[in-house]
């Protein structure tokens, strides 16, 4: 068994609902993302399009963060699943360094590593991964990319053409395909980032503290 | 940062979560640093006890604790700058092997342990037969425990511009640059001029040689790849412009320059600032190397 992610970029609508889930399924802390949507917005007025990019860890098959991963924390399961254990890692930041994809943190709570696991702990009593549960338009979907009867595997069948993965020339071989993607969406070079479009900004106060 | 913007697609990102702070920062700088003093030594004090051994018998143990202090230091920034420094042990009961980081932490305790080896020889027993004996074995792994670091960025496959083989030279010269720098301040007016002039011309050259590398990375290294051009462009005018060229200016033009004027003079003294530049300059290039592919967003 192989399980693997595809996002359809036509169906998604930028909802953040994945998000969300992931947030409260896997207790992520704030300020930090196991997955994030992320927004471009391309052309000029009045010729403009908002694009919307759900980012998660690829479950690499040739994955840096487990080859640089000095305790074996982050380790392969049997479906495929780049899996890590919290309890195992010593927090070198050697799998932040690695991953080509930005998807490793350093949990602030815990002081150790944290990414999506394609929720392996849904998946082990089988149950589909919570963004995928929670998504409206049914723009995740997941499954054994080992079984061509799988709609992951039928879907990459009828969009062979329009499948791409993100930095394939960095040799990961994930196993988290976007259809309906373009550079701009999966190129983090190809679009400009400017300060003070992030989910959260600094948090500023009111001057009204200590008054009645 | 941006480098395949088109003026058609006019793209720009609107809601993300915040840019990537500096995960490795000054720790891991000291930690490079204070490493390349520690092995460093240990191939100046071979070198020169093979070369030279009947005017260099008084290095031996200045030498070797130099070295145990330096690694000590490099062992200290390295567990420090761990989030979960109390499971280090870790990495001896549960070792990875294909990460550098593992080789390296089984290699550098080797080290130790052989550096305490030849402490004991020297001071304890005072036998410089068995303190040349385990020198030798000293003096081969510190290689590996030299290099694991550039193996540990190249194996950082995020980070497009620490490629191998040129992070396995930059570390083996900056060895080569702060052992000849720390061996000129340790031995004082002690050696002879041919000692004092070999020193000299291995400091110059090491620092030639690294000069070059970088030069040829910041001139040629984003004809290669977008991902190098974007991260020196913060070298290139860029918020660590200036930080870069310091580095680069101390670490070896200058020691190059005094070297030249040393020998030319038969000064040790100018040998002695061109040690002291080439240390802190080396700490400020390692520094930036290691910070800037950091500021890149990833995705
Ligand atoms: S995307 Fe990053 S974190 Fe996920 S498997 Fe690949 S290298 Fe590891
Ligand atoms: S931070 Fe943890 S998971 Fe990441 S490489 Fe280090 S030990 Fe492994």
């Amino acid at each position: 068994m192989q399980l693997g992610f595809l996002v359809d970029l036509h169906l998604c609508m930028g909802c953040k609902g994945c998000e969300i889930a992931c947030k409260v399924e896997n207790e992520v802390p704030l300020s930090t993302w196991r997955l994030r949507v992320k927004y471009v917005d391309v052309g000029a007025f009045p010729e403009t399009k908002r694009t919307f990019t759900p980012l998660r860890c690829n479950h690499c098959a040739n994955a840096p963060c487990e080859r640089i991963c000095p305790v074996s924390a982050l380790h392969y399961i049997e479906n495929g699943i780049v899996n890590i254990d919290k309890e195992r890692c010593i927090g070198c930041a050697g799998c932040v360094m690695a991953c080509p994809y930005g998807a490793i943190y350093i949990d602030p709570q815990t002081q150790t590593a944290d990414k999506c696991t394609y929720c392996a702990h849904r998946i082990a009593s089988a149950m589909m991964p919570s963004c995928v549960v929670a998504c409206p338009v049914e723009a995740n979907i997941f499954g054994d990319l080992d079984d061509p009867t799988s709609n992951i595997s039928k879907y990459l069948q009828q969009h062979q053409g329009d499948v791409q993965v993100r930095k394939p020339e960095k040799g990961t071989d994930p196993h988290h395909f976007y259809v309906g993607g373009g550079n701009v969406q999966l190129n983090p070079l190809a679009s400009f980032r400017g300060e003070g479009h992030n989910l959260f900004n600094n948090l500023t106060h009111l001057p009204i503290g200590g008054h009645h | 940062m941006v480098h395949e913007t088109l003026a058609a697609t006019n793209a720009i990102v609107v809601l993300d979560v915040a840019l990537p702070g500096i995960v490795w920062g000054w720790i891991i700088t000291m930690n490079m640093w204070a490493k390349s003093i520690g092995t460093g030594i240990i191939f100046l004090t071979f070198f020169l006890l093979k070369k030279y051994p009947e005017q260099t018998g008084f290095i031996r143990f200045p030498a070797v604790a130099i070295s145990i202090v330096f690694i000590h230091l490099f062992l200290f920034f390295t567990v420090i700058d761990l989030h979960q420094m109390f499971r280090f042990w870790h990495i001896f009961f549960y070792p990875h092997l294909t990460s550098a980081i593992t080789i390296g932490a089984w290699m550098a305790t080797g080290f130790v342990g052989l550096l305490f080896a030849m402490a004991y020889a020297i001071y304890l027993k005072k036998d410089e037969a068995m303190y040349d004996k385990f020198l030798g074995w000293t003096v081969l792994l510190a290689i590996p425990v030299t290099l694991y670091t550039a193996g540990l960025m190249a194996e950082s496959t995020a980070r497009e511009l620490w490629q191998m083989p040129t992070e396995s030279a930059q570390m083996i010269l900056a060895a080569f640059l702060a052992g000849t720098a720390t061996m000129i301040l340790l031995g004082g007016n002690k050696f002879s001029d041919a000692i004092k002039k070999d020193l000299a011309i291995i400091l110059g050259l090491s620092a030639f040689a690294a000069f070059t590398l970088y030069m040829s990375e910041y001139i040629f290294g984003g004809m290669k790849a977008e991902e190098v051009a974007a991260t020196l462009a913060f070298i290139k005018g860029g918020e660590y412009t200036a930080m870069f060229w310091i580095g680069q200016v101390m670490a070896f033009l200058v020691p190059m320059a005094l070297v030249c004027l040393s020998l030319k003079n038969k000064s040790y003294y100018l040998l002695k600032i061109a040690a002291v530049s080439a240390l802190v300059g080396l700490w400020v290039s390692k520094h930036v190397w290691l910070v800037i592919p950091q500021l890149l967003n990833m995705s």
